[in-house]
């Protein structure tokens, strides 16, 4: 079995490589936001004694009148129309339930779904009235930070690399074998658990590869990002693709693509 | 211990400080990528660890959970060779049980709990190295921690802990300090409204000297307070470079 072992060493910091300067109104807990009266208060902010301060660490995002604190990190906070990807862990034990859903759905299953209301102490509901959701059959899970997945019109996207990808809101990232027949009426779950080529696999290998090394990077996670991110992952072999130098390599192409792309 | 002198003539402590000076802090945040959040800080040669999960569902029995707020879970552990003779049990015991309570008490107090209703909060401390004022590098770790896990909170939390010598208050006291034998107290703060989450005494002290041993905690504190928002600063900073627009 092949062992690789390195000496520890000193990180640079990842943005002097960089050399921007953030532009953005940065706050911690306890900061001042404003004294003005006039803004309604957003996530990450509080009233105290005719001030807005802030009470986590991050950016100011500032919309009209609402004013928030976008954090580094942080829970899902579920919205109307999100898309979740999540695992069944528990279920409820009535008997219409016994009858209608165990056929489909069981403890264990990893499902995709819409969330379509949120209850006042955070709770989500969720439901998979689309043919599009559903049960997952065989692929790849990767679980990231929510801040890090990008809102996007759609979240199913079939990348032309070979793989389709489910981004889920959550952080949730499901990579999975792209289904050859895209039946309109048929629909439903049809359980494929025929042997995935390894073409396919190696593929759905280096993407999820490219996933940890966005997030690691803390970079935004989108259909594009990933798509460049996976070309300027080529030249290497998959197993490489985590190994520090090489990481670095890769993320700075994958920026400057983004930058060209966007000017 | 004879010629043991807590604070010399001309005002230096054991180690060379000043009656009113911190030792040496440094500190990181995201230390796990694993957890939701942890930091690691040195108070001069005390080393504490902090890791935070949550807000999550409530583990094991779902009757205790509040129904208008989050519950804060906080446990304390030293580890065996922290202290200068190997400790029997690194947690569990006595001391630690109290610790966890006492951190619990502090970051209910910091944490804007009502935001989780019927979730939970788990603060773990592990402190590597012991020498003096360990209750209080426990409660900046957590403080750094909890920040780096997105939770909000009222304002940062900086504690200090503080002695009385020779008519002098000394703050920040290490471990040769505290063994002395003199009163201490273990202050925690929340700077910007000055308010406090926790003051613990367990000695003996003449009330006229309490504001003054009071005051030289509350001027440590907030000390701690300008460097911890330093780095809170700069991970912010870094981390919103890499983010891009």
């Amino acid at each position: 079995m092949a062992m690789e072992m390195r000496l520890p060493k000193v990180r640079k910091p990842l943005s002097e490589t960089l050399g921007r300067d953030s532009k953005k109104h940065l706050v911690v807990p306890g900061d001042t936001i404003t004294t003005d009266t006039g803004f309604m208060r957003g996530h990450g902010t509080y009233m105290g004694e005719e001030k807005l301060i802030a009470s986590v660490a991050g950016s100011v995002e500032r919309v009209n009148k609402l004013i928030c604190v976008k954090a580094l990190k942080t829970r899902y906070n579920g919205e109307v129309g999100d898309i979740v990807v999540g695992r069944i862990t528990e279920r409820r034990r009535s008997a219409e339930d016994e009858l209608a859903m165990r056929g489909f759905l069981q403890e264990g299953d990893l499902i995709s779904a819409e969330v379509q209301a949120v209850f006042s102490d955070g709770a989500v509901s969720l439901h998979t009235r689309s043919l599009k959701y559903g049960k997952l059959g065989q692929g790849v899970l990767v679980q990231v930070s929510p801040s890090l997945v990008k809102r996007q019109k759609t979240h199913f996207h079939d990348l032309p690399c070979g793989a389709s990808v489910i981004l889920g809101n959550n952080g949730f990232i499901w990579i999975y074998p792209t289904p050859e027949h895209k039946d309109e009426d048929g629909g439903g779950f049809v359980a494929n658990l025929e042997p995935v080529s390894l073409g396919d696999r190696e593929v759905i290998s280096r993407l999820r590869n490219c996933v940890v090394l966005l997030v690691t990077q803390r970079m935004m996670l989108y259909d594009t990002s990933i798509l460049y991110c996976y070309e300027a992952s080529l030249p290497h072999q998959i197993k490489d693709i985590l190994k520090p130098e090489i990481m670095e390599e890769i993320v700075l192409e994958t920026r400057q693509r983004l930058l060209e792309q966007e000017g | 211990m004879a010629g043991l002198e807590l604070l010399s003539d001309q005002g230096y402590r054991i180690d060379g400080r000043r009656a009113g000076e911190l030792r040496k802090i440094q500190a990181r945040m995201g230390v796990f990528a694993q957890a939701d959040g942890s930091a690691y800080i040195e108070q001069g040669n005390t080393k504490a660890l902090a890791v935070v999960y949550g807000p999550h569902e409530i583990r094991g029995s779902r009757s205790r959970a509040l129904p208008d707020r989050a519950l804060v879970n906080c446990q304390y552990s030293s580890a065996t060779f922290s202290t200068g003779e190997r400790k029997r049990r690194p947690h569990g015991d006595r001391k630690s049980c109290e610790m966890g309570l006492q951190l619990r008490q502090t970051f209910e107090a910091a944490i804007l709990t009502k935001l989780h209703p019927r979730s939970q909060i788990d603060i773990y401390v592990q402190v590597l190295q012991a020498d003096g004022g360990t209750y209080a590098a426990c409660v900046n770790a957590a403080t750094l921690a909890v920040m780096d896990a997105g939770i909000p909170m009222r304002d940062f939390v900086c504690a200090c802990s503080a002695g009385f010598v020779d008519g002098t208050a000394l703050a920040d006291l290490s471990h040769v300090e505290e063994a002395a034998g003199g009163p201490q107290l273990a202050l925690a703060l929340l700077p910007a409204s000055g308010q406090i989450a926790l003051l613990e005494m367990d000695a003996r002290l003449h009330e006229d000297h309490l504001e003054q041993v009071l005051e030289a905690a509350a001027q440590a504190a907030r000390d701690v307070h300008t460097l911890l928002d330093q780095v809170v600063r700069q991970h912010v900073q870094e981390a919103s470079i890499l983010l891009g627009d």
